[in-house]
């Protein structure tokens, strides 16, 4: 009877302390997700209004060819980034897993760029890239006269750039993922694999990725999440440009926000964000969940 | 009595009356309290502002100063604080439709009777006033004119690429632009930004395109004209520009392109006259070591802008005293003088003392005498979204190969796409 109430209290304590977490729930993300949805079907210029457009603010939103350049750009520098980050992250984390002299400094060192603002580690990305100032005139003055790199300023290849600079940043966030994952792999695995002569790459491949699937699909939704926030990097190096070469939807939304005072079209285009979102991390969440579940049986 | 005498007797008559509406606005207890919101924190920007604040403080006033860095972040925290009920009561915005909604929803108070004390009908230039005067009422106390679009050369390089005189003609334009080239100078110091871009368009349609041109389009919305083979020769000018620029020039700020007219490496510069500050903090003085015009010949369009201050809505006495005050001391001739030296910018009125104005600022006022030379800015015409939307029609015609018809169709989507 003791231990009933007693059971009955911690609950009602937990839940109690989880009420501000609620409320901020409710109130900040859920109560302003509707009310962005509210806006995006009405006329709102510099303030809501409270009138009805049905649809206009989206039909409005894809004949933009800036927004479906957004769009575009986005789905590129998003698959670039994630196998980027998760290719390089990977074999950091196989390269520190050697038990390598100097491991902490190392995991530092590699994880050191996230912990920088981009907006600072941006604009030395925009110097280094800068066919004046940066690599290009440097290997020109080595006495290379005919070496060009200006892929910042080449309106095909801007964007690769972005995603240079943002994997530079993110891999060693997947690196301290990954080599987690690495070292809760139980070492009887390996000495198996040796007796039967198995080679090390094929024991990676075949045994150990397997094995990482939930520490992947955490770099996973993160490094997701890092994609459709793209904003900082871009205005730290190129400000979307040249042209409209490296715009993503982030900034379009951003820009329609403030600068350019239609907070209707904004509204819609951060639904149409959302959507995305919801759409594609709904699944990856479900699949790790059953994996995990998988993994507890 | 001949027309200009009267003129100034009106203005100066003008002048009295502000003069002594400084001293009436005054309380019976303790100063005016008054927070200001604006984004002039730079070392000039905020010497300009520090005058309005001083002579507010001398005529019975309490400044207090907010300012916000970056012009958009300092409009959005002024319209947040808006719709928060906590307004500022007074708040910069540009001489143009960025405060239109905020007027339409009835959000600011007017300044009519400010207005009608100060001979703002007379003194003013029917540009601003139509941008400040929303159906019969005054909304905006205008502080300075910004000419965005200057052309200015560096008189070294000209020399060097041996020009003898300032072009007349867009043709000249381009014989210099082709003399620099041949210099082996870089002839077009270039920003590649968008808001960069669309400048240094504006300057082309303007000039070449003609005010007419201009005003159809960007004011009565005339789709019919963005297809004509007018506008067509405009955006194909525009074009021709990009042969002139150098290829660090996507991304430039326009601080680092004025940079290069200032050491020499550049001929010519098309910015707003805010570029003067990076000569003169260079030690160059206008007419010495560097030129300006603002268009080809003496009949150019002149292109007006500039700043303004609205007056949130406010019933409070003490605030609405406050805003009369400070609308009043702004515009006043005395501030105004002591404000465009530091800002770079032109007065609002012409009554103003003009010894401490360079003689690029001089030539300013003198086209401005002219009032069929003054044109409106895109800003004071459409909509912010609107101009946000043709920005990047521009920058894509400009940085991508497109043909001019494909700009044409984009640009008068864009123009279909704004209207609800």
């Amino acid at each position: 009877m003791v231990a009933i109430r007693k059971n009955r209290a911690a609950c009602w304590s937990a839940y109690i302390a989880l009420l501000p977490m609620v409320l901020t729930v409710l109130g900040a993300y859920i109560g302003t997700m509707l009310w962005t949805a509210r806006v995006s079907v009405s006329s709102a210029r510099i303030f809501p209004t409270g009138d009805f457009v049905g649809l206009g603010q989206y039909e409005r939103l894809f004949r933009n060819a800036r927004w479906l350049l957004s769009l575009e750009n986005l789905a590129i520098y998003g698959v670039l980034f994630v196998a980027g980050c998760l290719v390089l992250g990977f074999l950091l984390a196989v390269f520190i897993d050697q038990k390598v002299m100097g491991e902490g400094a190392l995991r530092t060192v590699f994880l050191y760029p996230y912990a920088m603002s981009f907006v600072a580690t941006g604009l030395v990305w925009q110097w280094i890239l800068n066919p004046e100032l940066g690599i290009q005139r440097v290997v020109r003055q080595l006495g290379f006269s005919d070496f060009t790199f200006d892929w910042i300023v080449d309106q095909d290849k801007a964007l690769y750039t972005i995603v240079l600079a943002t994997v530079w940043q993110a891999s060693g966030l997947v690196m301290a993922l990954l080599l987690s994952g690495l070292r809760g792999i139980d070492d009887e695995l390996w000495k198996a694999a040796r007796i039967d002569g198995i080679p090390v790459w094929r024991v990676y491949v075949s045994i150990v990725l397997p094995l990482l699937w939930p520490a992947l699909s955490t770099a996973l939704i993160l490094l997701f999440a890092l994609v459709i926030k793209l904003f900082d990097a871009v205005v730290a190096m190129t400000q979307g440009g040249p042209g409209t070469a490296t715009e993503v939807p982030a900034k379009f939304i951003m820009d329609y926000l403030f600068g350019r005072a239609n907070i209707g079209l904004a509204s819609a285009a951060s639904i149409v964000l959302l959507t995305t979102v919801v759409a594609i991390v709904a699944p990856l969440y479900y699949a790790r969940a059953k994996a995990v579940q998988r993994g507890l049986k | 009595m001949n027309e200009a005498t009267r003129r100034t007797r009106a203005i100066a008559a003008a002048v009295l009356a502000t003069a002594c509406a400084g001293t009436w606005a005054a309380p019976p207890a303790g100063p005016l309290k008054a927070t200001v919101s604006h984004w002039w924190t730079s070392g000039g920007e905020s010497a300009a502002i520090r005058q309005f604040a001083d002579a507010f403080n001398a005529a019975g006033g309490q400044w207090i100063d907010q300012a916000v860095a970056g012009a958009e972040q300092s409009r959005a925290s002024t319209t947040n604080r808006i719709v928060g009920g906590n307004a500022p009561v007074a708040a910069q915005f540009n001489t143009s439709r960025q405060f239109r909604d905020i007027v339409d929803q009835g959000l600011l108070n007017n300044l009519d009777d400010v207005a009608a004390k100060g001979n703002w009908d007379r003194i003013l230039p029917q540009t601003i006033i139509d941008v400040i005067r929303i159906n019969g009422h005054y909304y905006a106390a205008p502080v300075d004119i910004h000419m965005p679009a200057w052309f200015f050369y560096s008189k070294k390089a000209f020399a060097q690429a041996r020009i003898k005189d300032e072009p007349r003609t867009w043709e000249e334009f381009i014989a210099t632009l082709d003399k620099l080239k041949a210099a082996g100078l870089i002839p077009l110091a270039f920003g590649g930004q968008v808001w960069q871009e669309k400048i240094v368009f504006d300057a082309v349609f303007a000039q070449l395109g003609g005010p007419e041109l201009f005003l159809k389009i960007y004011r009565d919305r005339d789709v019919k004209a963005v297809a004509s083979p007018a506008f067509r020769n405009v955006l194909v000018a525009f074009r021709q520009l990009r042969a002139y620029t150098d290829p660090g020039a996507p991304g430039r700020n326009w601080n680092d392109a004025t940079a290069l007219v200032v050491s020499n490496r550049a001929g010519i510069q098309i910015m707003g006259d805010w570029a003067k500050g990076e000569f003169s903090a260079a030690g160059q003085v206008a007419g010495r070591d560097f030129g300006c015009f603002p268009g080809f010949g003496v009949k150019a369009p002149y292109i007006v802008a500039g700043d303004a201050f609205v007056f949130p809505k406010t019933s409070k006495p003490h605030v609405v005293a406050a805003q009369k005050l400070l609308a009043t001391v702004m515009t006043a001739p005395g501030p105004q003088a002591a404000f465009s030296a530091r800002k770079g910018s032109i007065p609002i009125r012409p009554d103003v003392d003009l010894s401490q104005l360079d003689m690029c600022a001089r030539m300013g006022i003198a086209a401005m005498q002219d009032k069929a030379r003054q044109l409106p800015n895109a800003e004071m015409l459409v909509e912010p979204d609107l101009n946000g939307a043709l920005q990047d029609v521009l920058t894509n015609y400009w940085n991508r190969k497109q043909t001019p018809e494909q700009a044409q169709a984009a640009f008068a989507q864009a123009m279909k796409d704004n209207a609800w």
